[in-house]
């Protein structure tokens, strides 16, 4: 198929993106009817033509189309199928494209789901959402077009960058950005009501699903590049802090709060200020991380001066998409915020302690994220802070957070209880003791270990305290009710991850060393004997693969296979060879050819490593779970518009009975 | 009762705060291109450089001090490997590395020993000689703001030049070797 016709597409779906911005909020301000009605039909058709173009640069990476530049550079004749396809999102432009395709997808989600909202408040959605397609793709056709073409046709494609060649690189990013903009729609939610003036606490309950399912991509995308990096760096760690990943974290973070400001919006009508900041700065931080990852600019300024459109592009669209909702929530905000208060010792304190504590959080990852472009500005010179900076301030502003997360669920809402958080303290005291004792017993002595045991136990036993409380108290079949069920997974996940990360960290034995042929290691109680490395072929590379047996008690474990890959374009990549446990990983990686038939391999025993990203599954699976709630499936139904701030009518759709 | 209109200007708190943002980085974007990036000159430049006794990463028995140094001028350069501008600065430092002149010597800073080994095994190894600040508390001394920078550092132990940020060929070409030739010329 003509790349043409994508680029046709693209510009077709830029003017309806367009005119999905203005005319249903014409319609909306005017109560116009008809104008409103054009929603649905707009979004549905910039979708189209976005798909459509798509799948025309899909279908050029599956043909071997190199007169198109973006093919050219990204893919190769002897490439594997199945990279080819995810090439189309291996680079800077094709993931613009899958960005818009994600979005329109999620705004025609809604645009199916979304029928029972009032159809002001849903035009206005909608145009919101249409507003930030606009500038998307207004970005990509100007300044990061994928359907360029390449003259003259090279015959052969440079390749797809090796550490992209991962199974982890077909659904890092695709996940990564259902996360990313599935925060629009919290987003557009928020701008919406400031647009109308209005918020109703049944709109947020309308929005939480959103986030929730937006957050659960998330974490599912930060995971798989966890793991992605681990595999691919041969390194075996597992977070860099680099600014890649500090990118996904920050929205991750505030989703995080967001998802709890949400809860209390809807339950207790209380945080609304907070609810609709959170909204927007969790979209912005999306952007932030979109842009600034794929464009080079976080590693240095000086992409602006490779490519001075893109980066103005994007500083006047941040600038116009925040500032410009920061200015309407600074102009309307008295008309929306407000609600009830609550007592000091109370859930919704706890809740906000929590929020406090991942804002702060979020902030710190962008200061030190930001500080070599801060430095650059300042002409102190691009330097980084790195672990250093970030590790401790981090633990630093989660030790409260996980010290308060038990006492959150089990405290009452609006109301102070001294005497729950009391007992509680006292059980979950002596549970975490409990395990510090048994760990002990078992053999962790180091303190830091035990620390892991205790501070894993703590946050478990507060969702096992939970767990009975509702089964003593409230009556059979509504005991855990989805909502609730999801968040026990989440604040689970949050305590799997704490054993994982400590432990792995106290724990890990590892090793440089250099091997002949023939020549053993002991690694904690295992041991590695290296046979030596032969050359096999893969379908675009050639690899150095070593051989190690590893073996514990004279009893053979498992032989790996660790590789070092020449790949066609010239880079070389390690691939690590890992065998996986629950309990621990065994972990080889080949280094270089020292000489005489020795080389340097790393060998690592990482306890417990797979803790990290398990408890990155319960949390997905808790923001996934919480969709299922009643809460959300049988009361969307809205009340009818009661209170009109503008004096312009609007037309209320009284779908279905309101709700006290 | 509703909390912002009790306040009216905290409302606008976060548009202002935001607005501050973008126009620093506005402000010194439009700065930068405009005006030759001259660097505040360091207090330390042309003092004598902090005494240290630090280990060498791969013999960390190993101490290198100040002292053993003296006698010959050097280029420390600041790097560790979770700083992903040394991995920029990375092959600037391999290319040039015998044509300074001088020996290039590596400062890793607040780094794990054996990820610093990894990742110069990983890339390459530039240094003629790597020591290892765990702690931090030495570069202190030095005034290091983080990871890259780089101090000439002359026969007799005093600070010449100080680079913050990654080298690349023009800082190089431009400033150093300018800085390095000078020392030949002083005699030193």
């Amino acid at each position: 198929m003509n790349p043409e016709l994508g680029q046709v597409a693209l510009i077709l779906a830029l003017l309806l993106s367009g005119l999905q911005c203005v005319l249903p909020i014409i319609g909306a301000w005017h109560g116009s009817r008809p104008l409103m009605a054009t929603a649905r039909s707009l979004a549905i058709g910039q979708f189209v033509f976005v798909a459509l173009a798509f799948g025309i640069l899909m279908w050029s990476f599956w043909i071997n189309d190199f007169s198109v530049a973006y093919v050219a550079q990204n893919s190769n004749l002897s490439l594997p199928w199945f990279y080819k396809l995810s090439a189309v999102w291996g680079a800077h432009e094709g993931s613009l494209l899958l960005w818009m395709l994600i979005l329109n997808l999620w705004t025609v989600a809604l645009v199916v789901l979304g029928g029972k909202l009032p159809e002001a408040f849903f035009s206005r959605v909608i145009g919101v959402l249409g507003f930030v397609a606009f500038g998307f793709l207004l970005y990509m056709i100007t300044t990061s077009n994928p359907f360029l073409r390449l003259f003259p046709v090279p015959p052969n494609g440079a390749d797809l960058n090796p550490v992209l060649q991962d199974p982890g690189l077909v659904f890092h990013p695709p996940t990564l950005y259902m996360g990313y903009v599935g925060f629009s729609v919290a987003f557009a939610f928020a701008i919406a009501s400031l647009l109308g003036g209005e918020l109703k606490s049944t709109w947020v309950r309308w929005a939480r699903p959103w986030t929730n399912i937006a957050w659960g991509f998330l974490t599912l995308g930060i995971v798989a590049g966890s793991a992605w990096a681990y595999y691919e760096l041969g390194w075996g760690g597992w977070w860099f802090w680099d600014p890649v990943e500090n990118a996904s974290f920050m929205p991750w973070l505030i989703g995080a709060a967001l998802i709890h400001a949400q809860a209390i919006t809807d339950k207790r009508d209380g945080l609304r200020a907070w609810t609709l900041l959170l909204s927007i700065f969790g979209f912005a931080f999306s952007l932030l991380g979109t842009f600034l990852v794929r464009s080079g600019l976080l590693t240095s300024v000086h992409a602006f001066a490779f490519a001075p459109a893109r980066g103005l592009f994007i500083l006047v669209y941040l600038a116009v998409v925040v500032g410009g909702s920061l200015l309407l929530y600074a102009l309307r905000a008295p008309k929306v915020t407000g609600g009830k208060s609550f007592a000091l010792a109370s859930r919704e304190t706890l809740m906000v302690i929590g929020n406090l504590m991942l804002t702060v959080a979020c902030a710190m990852v962008l200061l030190g994220t930001l500080y070599p472009l801060v430095g650059e500005a300042l002409n102190i010179g691009r330097i980084s802070v790195g672990p250093p900076y970030f590790g401790p301030l981090f633990l630093l502003l989660m030790t409260p957070l996980v010290l308060a997360l038990p006492f959150g669920p089990l405290s009452r809402w609006g109301k102070a209880d001294l005497k729950v958080w009391r007992n509680a303290l006292i059980r979950i005291v002596a549970l975490a003791v409990v395990a510090g004792i048994i760990a002990f017993i078992v053999g962790a002595h180091g303190w830091y270990q035990l620390l892991g045991v205790t501070a894993a136990t703590w946050v478990m036993a507060g969702v096992a305290l939970f767990a009975i409380k509702r089964w003593r108290e409230a009556p059979r079949g509504k005991r855990y009710p989805f909502e609730m069920l999801g968040m026990m997974l989440a604040h689970f996940g949050i305590g799997v991850f704490i054993a994982g990360a400590i432990l792995t960290r106290s724990m890990s034995v590892e090793q440089d060393v250099s091997m002949r042929p023939g020549a053993s290691v002991d690694v904690g109680a295992y041991d590695f004997h290296f046979n030596g490395v032969t050359e096999t072929q893969g379908p675009n590379y050639r690899a150095q693969q070593g051989t190690v047996v590893i073996t514990r008690n004279g009893k053979q474990i498992v032989t790996l296979h660790p590789q070092k890959r020449t790949y066609s374009g010239g880079q070389v990549q390690t691939e690590a060879a890992i065998e996986a446990g629950v309990f621990r990983d065994l972990y080889v990686s080949l280094g270089d050819a020292i000489g005489d038939g020795a080389w340097s391999l790393r060998v690592y025993d990482k306890p417990f490593v797979r803790w990290i990203w398990g408890g990155g599954v319960f949390m997905m699976l808790g923001g996934f779970v919480v969709v299922l709630d009643k809460r959300f499936r049988l009361k969307r139904a809205v009340e009818p518009e009661t209170v009109r701030v503008k004096p312009v009518p609007e037309s209320p759709r009284k779908l279905a009975e309101g709700e006290a | 009762m509703n909390e912002a209109a009790r306040k009216p200007f905290g409302r606008f708190v976060p548009l202002i705060v935001f607005a501050a943002l973008v126009a620093f980085f506005v402000v010194g974007l439009v700065w930068n291109q405009t005006h030759d990036a001259r660097f505040v000159p360091s207090p330390l430049i042309d003092k004598p450089a902090p005494t240290f006794r630090l280990p060498r990463l791969e013999q960390p028995t190993q101490f290198v001090t100040k002292a053993d140094l003296l006698g010959k001028p050097y280029l420390l350069n600041v790097f560790a490997s979770w700083c992903f501008a040394c991995g920029d600065e990375h092959p600037t430092l391999m290319a040039y590395r015998d044509k300074f002149g001088i020996p290039l010597i590596g400062y890793d800073y607040k780094d794990a020993p054996q990820d610093a080994r990894a990742w110069l095994q990983r890339h390459g190894d530039p240094y003629h000689e790597v020591i290892t600040d765990q702690s931090g508390d030495t570069a202190i001394n030095f005034g290091v703001y983080g990871a890259p920078e780089t101090y000439l550092i002359d026969a007799k132990g005093v600070i010449r030049y100080k680079h913050i940020g990654p080298l690349t060929p023009e800082v190089i070409a431009k400033d150093l070797e300018p800085k390095i030739r000078a020392l030949d010329g002083a005699g030193t």
